[in-house]
Parts: C-alpha cells; sequence; structure tokens
C-alpha cells in the first residue's frame, strides 16, 4: 500500500476497531470474566463455576431456559407457517399496484414502537377487553373472560411482533422465483402440492433461513411481551436476567445467565446456518 | 397457484380470505390503541365513553393531555436527543465501515465482515449487560487508581447512547455499503483525472452519490433509536426515554393518556417512513 493509502485505510479501520472493540468484544469478555468468578467476601471474589452450577442445578432457572428456548422454537415455526402463504400472495398472486400497497400495509405496524404493539394486544385482551366483551355479546361467554396472562396470548403477541422479519425476507426471495418455472411443474404434471415442495419452498429456503433466525432471534432475546402478556408461569429467560442485574443486583449470576442465552442463541443460529449449509454474510448481508 | 394456473373457486376464496384475515390481525392492535385514545373514560377500554380530545390537549385532572403532560413531553425529549446522537454517530461510523469494506482488501477483512454482523445475533438485553458490566468495570477500575468517580460511566444516558450505537452501526453499514457498490468507481477517476485530489473526488462524487442512503440510514437509526427497548433497559439511568416511561407506566395501569401517547408515535413514525419512501424514489 503507498503511504496515503495506508493512512485513509489506517483511518477507515479506527472508527470499526472501536466500536467493535469497546462495545462488542470486551464487554462480552467482561461479561463472561464476571460469570465465572464468586463472591467470597466484601470485595473478595475467587474463579469458580459456582454461578453455571447454581445456574444448571437449580429447576427453576433449568426450566426457564428450555422453556424459552422451546418457545421460542414454536413461535418461529408459527410465525413461518402464517407468514408463508402470505408473502406468496403478496410475491406471486398480487400484482402491480395491490401487491406494492399489501407489502406497505406488512411494514407499518413495524415503525411503531415495539410497546405500543404490546399495549394493543393488552387491551384486545384483558378482562374488559374487546375480544372479552365480543364473547359476551355474542352468548359465547356470561361473564368477562381473561385472555391475557397465559402463554397463548404470549405466543400471539410473540408472533405479532416478529411477523414482518419472517415476511420480508419470504417477499423478497419468493418474487425472484420465475413464473415459468411454476407453470413448468405444472405442465410436467405436478400437482399444487408437489410444485410447493419441489419446486417453491427449495426456492424460498435462503428466505425462509433468514427469517426464521431473525425471527428466533427476536423472540428469545424478547422481554415486554412475556413481561405483559406472559403469565406467572410464562417466565421469560430475559426477565431472569433483568430480575438477577436490576431487581437483586446479583452480576455474577445475571452474566452466567446472560452468556448462557448468548450461547443458546448462537448454537441455534449456527446449527440452522449448516443444516442449510449457508453464511452469515449471504444470511444478514 | 399462480394467476396464469387456473384455480378452482372455492380456493381462491379461502385464500383471498386468508390473507384478508391476516391483514386484520396486523392492523387489530394498532386500530384499538388509536381509538381509545378518544374515550372519554378513565380506562383505555369499553365501555365507551363518548369521544374527546382530552387525552392530547386536556389541562385539568383526571384528563391531563399529552401536550400538558410534563412526565411523557421530558421523556419525549430524552428519546428525541438520544436518537439523534445515535443517528449521527452510527451513520458516521457505517459511511467509514462501508469505504473500508468497499475499497480495502486485507488480511482478516472476513473475519471482520463477520465481526461487524454480529451485533445482530446478539440479544438485545445481552448487549445492555455486556456493556453495563464493562462500564462499571472500568468506572471501578478508575476509581480504584485515581479516586475519580466518572458518572458517565454509570447507567445514565451515555451508555444508553452507546449500547443503542452498539448494533444500529451493523444497520447503517449494511445499507450504506450496499449503496456504495453500486458505486461506478471511474466517475472517481474520472475526478482524479482532472486534477482532484483523492478527498475532493470523495467528497464532491461519492458522498452525493450516497447521500439517499445515508439519509435513510439516519432515518432508521432513528426510529430505531427511539422504539428501542431491550438494550435500553438495562442501561437507563434517572432519565427515562419514552419508550421506558411509558413501560413504567403500563405497568401501574393504563389510562387512555398512554392510547394518545402511542397515536402520535405511530403518526409520526409513518411519517418519517413516507419521508424515506418518496426520498429514495426520487
Amino acid at each position: 500500500m503507498r503511504a496515503h493509502t495506508r493512512i485513509g485505510f489506517i483511518l477507515l479501520l479506527t472508527p470499526l476497531v472501536l466500536w467493535l472493540g469497546l462495545l462488542i468484544i470486551i464487554p462480552h469478555i467482561d461479561m463472561f470474566l464476571i460469570s465465572i468468578r464468586e463472591r467470597i467476601s466484601f470485595g473478595v471474589y475467587e474463579t469458580s463455576l459456582a454461578q453455571y452450577e447454581k445456574a444448571l442445578t437449580e429447576p427453576l432457572y433449568l426450566r426457564t431456559f428450555w422453556r424459552t428456548a422451546v418457545m421460542s422454537v414454536l413461535a418461529t415455526a408459527i410465525t413461518l407457517v402464517i407468514a408463508f402463504p402470505v408473502s406468496y400472495y403478496i410475491a406471486k398472486m398480487a400484482k402491480g399496484r395491490l401487491q406494492q400497497v399489501l407489502f406497505m400495509l406488512c411494514l407499518i405496524p413495524f415503525y411503531v414502537s415495539e410497546l405500543v404493539r404490546t399495549f394493543g394486544w393488552m387491551i384486545l385482551l384483558r378482562e374488559t377487553g374487546l375480544v372479552s366483551n365480543l364473547l359476551q355479546w355474542a352468548g359465547l361467554a356470561d361473564q368477562p373472560v381473561e385472555m391475557l396472562y397465559n402463554d397463548a396470548a404470549m405466543m400471539v403477541g410473540l408472533v405479532y411482533t416478529s411477523m414482518l422479519f419472517m415476511v420480508v425476507p419470504l417477499v423478497t426471495t419468493l418474487e425472484s422465483l420465475d413464473d415459468s418455472v411454476i407453470e413448468a411443474g405444472y405442465d410436467l404434471g405436478g400437482s399444487g402440492l408437489s410444485v410447493l415442495r419441489e419446486i417453491i419452498i427449495p426456492h424460498a429456503m435462503p428466505g425462509i433461513v433468514s427469517g426464521c433466525i431473525v425471527v428466533f432471534m427476536l423472540s428469545l432475546g424478547n422481554y415486554l411481551t412475556p413481561t405483559m402478556l406472559g403469565g406467572k408461569d410464562s417466565l421469560w429467560f430475559t426477565e431472569m436476567i433483568y430480575n438477577q442485574f436490576i431487581v437483586r443486583s446479583n452480576w455474577e449470576l445475571g452474566a452466567a445467565f446472560g452468556f448462557m442465552l448468548l450461547v443458546l442463541s448462537s448454537v441455534i443460529v449456527w446449527g440452522m446456518l449448516r443444516l442449510t449449509g449457508r453464511t452469515l454474510q449471504e444470511t444478514m448481508g | 397457484m399462480i394467476p396464469t394456473i387456473p384455480q378452482s373457486r372455492s380456493f381462491r376464496l379461502i385464500y383471498g380470505s386468508y390473507v384478508l384475515l391476516f391483514f386484520l390481525y396486523l392492523a387489530l392492535p394498532l386500530t384499538v390503541v388509536a381509538v381509545f385514545a378518544f374515550n372519554d373514560s378513565q380506562f383505555p377500554s369499553l365501555p365507551w365513553e363518548g369521544f374527546t380530545w382530552n387525552w392530547f390537549f386536556g389541562d385539568e385532572r383526571p384528563q391531563i393531555g399529552v401536550f400538558h403532560e410534563r412526565g411523557i413531553l421530558r421523556a419525549v425529549g430524552t428519546s428525541a436527543f438520544v436518537a439523534m446522537c445515535v443517528a449521527l454517530l452510527s451513520v458516521c461510523v457505517g459511511t467509514t465501515n462501508a469505504f473500508l469494506f468497499n475499497r480495502y482488501e486485507f488480511r482478516g477483512k472476513g473475519l471482520l465482515y463477520v465481526l461487524m454482523l454480529l451485533p445482530l445475533v446478539i440479544p438485545g438485553i445481552v448487549l445492555g449487560i455486556s456493556i453495563l458490566v464493562f462500564s462499571s468495570t472500568l468506572a471501578n477500575g478508575i476509581w480504584d487508581l485515581a479516586q475519580m468517580d466518572i458518572q458517565a460511566l454509570r447507567p445514565g444516558l451515555l451508555l444508553v447512547i452507546l449500547g443503542q450505537f452498539s448494533f444500529i452501526t451493523t444497520i447503517a453499514t449494511l445499507v450504506i455499503t450496499a449503496r456504495l457498490q453500486k458505486f461506478d468507481r471511474t466517475l472517481e477517476e474520472a475526478a482524479l483525472n482532472l486534477g482532484a485530489t483523492r478527498l475532493t473526488a470523495v467528497r464532491t462524487i461519492t458522498i452525493p452519490f450516497l447521500m439517499p442512503a445515508m439519509i435513510g440510514a439516519v432515518v432508521v437509526a432513528f426510529l430505531m433509536s427511539f422504539e428501542n427497548f431491550n438494550t435500553t433497559l438495562m442501561l437507563v439511568g434517572s432519565d427515562a426515554p419514552l419508550t421506558i416511561a411509558m413501560f413504567d407506566r403500563l405497568k401501574e395501569g393504563s389510562t387512555p393518556l398512554l392510547n394518545a401517547v402511542s397515536l402520535l408515535l405511530m403518526l409520526g413514525s409513518s411519517l418519517l417512513a413516507l419521508v424515506v419512501i418518496l426520498f429514495q424514489r426520487r
């Protein structure tokens, strides 16, 4: 490199290195270091795996950890199943203006804060809410029905919150599928189902993978929806992190929880990429 | 299953109504929030007590409107300030990152690119606590060394800004890189041939070309920062941004005041989004 390009290179590299180093890499290392220490007495710490031992032996912690993982996978699957037909409709069935309008309509709710969306579901589902009143009016219930504070309500909220991140990649990949390929599938004697299975889904795979990864990440890391819509039994792992850090000031255990969440999400994302033979650059970039 | 392949009537009917139901599902919560902002009652729920503007303009108890509610207005100001800082910072760093990845070949580029994407796959809460932990380690270290208490490193606005910046920069980088890749390098070379220095060429040719993407990134970063909840929750000090302030109120029970704030938020962000779309069209 010549002298001036070298200076330019260093000038451009510095902000990147500062950003990643000071805000991403070192903080995570520090968090790991905190998670492997144990408080012996005031200001005296010892390196040990006590926090992880506690996290892995306490039934409540372990249960919440797996529950969060399983529920996030479930939320991702439901989001995919709901979003796929809609994305297909937008990408392939709707044409011209209608297509653009439908796509825009999908985007609008997500320009609004997650808090507002959750608030909307609370108004709908709570005891004095609209759905409860509607059921009473229709004669399906004879007293107010509480529909908030359970897993189903939480699931509705989770699916709603991350819908966009499934629809957009799906629409983008489905749009790139040529109509004539689908027609050829039918011409060769394929039924609707076999065309879907052999042509459309394989083509949409990149979109499905990136949509699933993002939705899974968002569900796993969600705090607001489980807190506001979920019940006593729907404790989410992020709530436990928050409780240890802010409510109990037990940073060691909280850091261990944080690290477990990070490992869980990395393993699942990595696994999904491995399964489909794709790289993070292709999926996110 | 494309328009050129005939489908049975009932199939089309079912498919169409499914899509319709989906859009109802999307619109329902937001509509409800918006409508109850005008309910003349203490609760955002049925029964409907009549139409009122009081939750926007009211200045008497019990119906104090948004525009007379100090706490909310201050929170909006805090959010706007944070979002402005985050947007500017992340677009600056995003632009330098885009140039770095677009213009230079160096060892470890692939690794750096993956590291650059990483903040997108780290849960927001984890980002928040890791920065919280590190800044307090720093603050404690400085205290032990020099007996100085650096307030800025304790939970507060600076940490909120840094926390949001840490992942919004990735998005800004992606947006700006996408545009820079479409840039025709020969334009810059022509400027150099005509006697411009490198910096002048970049400033007068490349940056104007990047402007739509940069403005788009500013708006996206602003919106993301304004709406951010998870990372902010872990780093917030005594000055709460709007989402945190609303969350605190929501926990205590809600009045239609929150609906009014939400409706204004919806209008504000759709307006911004519209501006971006119109800008990108041109």
